[in-house]
């Protein structure tokens, strides 16, 4: 337990200095997701109305596309210099690897998210109906949802011949359930027409039955040959 | 073996071809839908042979995924076995029973769920080692091709009877559609990714594809749903000819199912053979050709 926490603390903290010193995750996520919403706000043009119906789509979409841009990078980062075949032969434990990845994706994606709601509030002139504390929930499990498989199925990719490519084909089909949680449950919150408690308790399932199997593929992930 | 696969090929064949003589002729129309709703007798067939190799091939991903493990393997074999004998004694229980769809008995959901252990082991015992894996490939390709018959001929009969090509939020269509995409997704990983590891990869994910179905069948529980109610042990009334024919007709396409998986499945093991043989050529020179292209002789045989 004390050599997971300590790998896991260690990788983090590279990762954010890394990350903190190059920036190269945060701003092609930031302008990316910002070319999204303005293409976003020409392509459809709503009312206030309508538009509390759509912005959970476009919102996730947007994240989700974005969140696979940072993604991509976790473990592509690794492969300069060998440090992924080195954290292969070292004795530290690979969940301890997975978990400082999912964090530090996680926290990524969050702050990306927390820079670009603004936004998307000014465009669609977004004024929240229904509890809108129930929105932090649902943004939280639903980031972790795509963030924890989005690491896994990266640490996948990277092992494929077209690696930018792989990660969607394989993350998408697999978030969908995620993506209609988190559509329709910000969706339900923001419209005020129903609970979106369905849908924060099937995020919360989602979170947990994946993040237990990915814990316990990782290892098989990182090790195969 | 060889001798075998055209005469059976044949009676398959035969087969298929009184399945639709069945199906068109001696089948009596519906009351409602009138002559549209025949294609039932493709589509429902497709989707069960469909969903069979699909489990097929999630039981193979998971004996794959333990095979080298012999502690998983001992702890995968008692998860079986406890889901065998848990899950027997649960449809007995009356708070569980109770969400058992009527005209449902209980003892056939028991022995649908006396089905996971069974395969399970079947599986196992039938194809040791690297076999495992290409009846996985087999079957989420042949899987695949079945699925996508199911998601054609559906909307073909949707827009006549519902009027709509496809009804987005229903929780049958969703979830089927999903399933294809994760298997599409699964073979396109096959492909690009290095042979020495692709099995693994592979298998991890078809064990992430089938956690995934019953989530989004869940995801949309909210939504009614449009599809027609089942129509084995989903109550309601239905002609005994209308049934003889449905069952028929799926056994044709088992026996075609089968078929091409069994020449699927020979295929693979000649190219693995060959791969295997051309590494061996050029690992140790081509001195021993001719012995390291021995097993491949003798498969083709």
């Amino acid at each position: 337990m004390n050599s997971l926490w300590t790998v896991m603390r260690a990788t983090l903290v590279k990762d954010i200095r890394l990350e903190w010193r190059s920036k190269d995750a945060l701003n092609s996520m930031l302008f990316f997701s910002l070319l999204v919403v303005v293409i976003f706000v020409f392509s459809f043009d709503p009312l206030a109305e309508e538009s509390r119906h759509i912005v959970g789509g476009l919102v996730w979409v947007a994240f989700l596309f974005a969140a696979v841009v940072a993604l991509n990078q976790t473990w592509a980062r690794e492969l300069r210099n060998q440090v992924l075949d080195a954290y292969r032969v070292s004795p530290a434990p690979a969940t301890a690897l997975f978990l400082a990845k999912s964090v530090g994706n996680f926290l990524f994606v969050s702050v990306l998210e927390a820079l670009m709601v603004p936004l998307f509030v000014i465009f669609y002139n977004l004024r929240v109906l229904g509890p809108a504390w129930q929105l932090l929930p649902i943004a939280l499990l639903g980031t972790w949802a795509l963030v924890v498989n989005g690491t896994f199925f990266a640490a996948m990719s990277v092992r494929t011949r077209n690696r930018e490519l792989m990660l969607p084909l394989l993350l998408f089909p697999i978030s969908i359930p995620a993506v209609i949680a988190m559509v329709a449950g910000t969706t339900s919150i923001l419209t005020g027409e129903e609970s979106a408690h369905f849908y924060i308790v099937l995020l919360l399932t989602y979170d947990v039955v994946f993040t237990t199997a990915c814990l316990a593929l990782f290892d098989t992930i990182l090790q195969a040959e | 073996m060889k001798r075998l696969f055209p005469i059976l090929a044949v009676l398959t064949a035969v087969f298929l071809a009184y399945a639709l003589y069945r199906a068109l002729v001696v089948a009596p129309a519906d009351a409602l839908q009138g002559e549209v709703y025949r294609i039932i007798y493709y589509h429902v067939p497709s989707a069960w042979t469909a969903f069979l190799l699909f489990f097929i091939n999630f039981i193979a991903s998971i004996q794959y995924l333990v095979t080298n493990k012999p502690s998983a393997r001992t702890a995968m074999k008692w998860i079986v076995i406890a889901i065998g004998v848990v899950g027997v004694i649960a449809t007995y229980l009356p708070p569980i029973k109770r969400l058992i769809p009527a005209g449902m008995e209980p003892s056939a959901v028991a022995t649908t769920v006396l089905a996971i252990p069974a395969a399970y082991f079947l599986i196992g015992w039938l194809f040791p080692g690297q076999r495992l894996d290409v009846l996985a490939v087999t079957s989420a390709e042949v899987g695949v091709v079945f699925c996508t018959i199911v998601l054609v001929t559906g909307p073909i009969w949707a827009r006549p009877v519902w009027g709509i090509w496809w009804a987005p939020g229903d929780i049958r269509l969703t979830s089927t559609l999903v399933l294809w995409l994760i298997y599409v997704s699964y073979l396109v990983l096959r492909r690009f990714s290095n042979s020495a590891q692709t099995q693994m990869l592979a298998a991890a994910l078809a064990v992430f594809g089938a956690l995934d179905v019953p989530l989004v069948y869940f995801s949309i529980w909210f939504f009614r749903t449009q599809h027609p109610q089942p129509v084995i042990g989903g109550g309601g009334s239905m002609d005994p000819r209308m049934l003889q024919t449905l069952l028929i007709s799926w056994m044709a396409f088992l026996c075609f199912a089968f078929l091409v998986c069994w020449s699927r499945f020979r295929l693979e093991l000649l190219q693995r053979e060959v791969e295997e043989a051309h590494a061996m050529e050029s690992l140790v020179g081509s001195g021993v050709t001719a012995k390291a292209s021995m097993p491949l002789s003798r498969g083709a045989r």
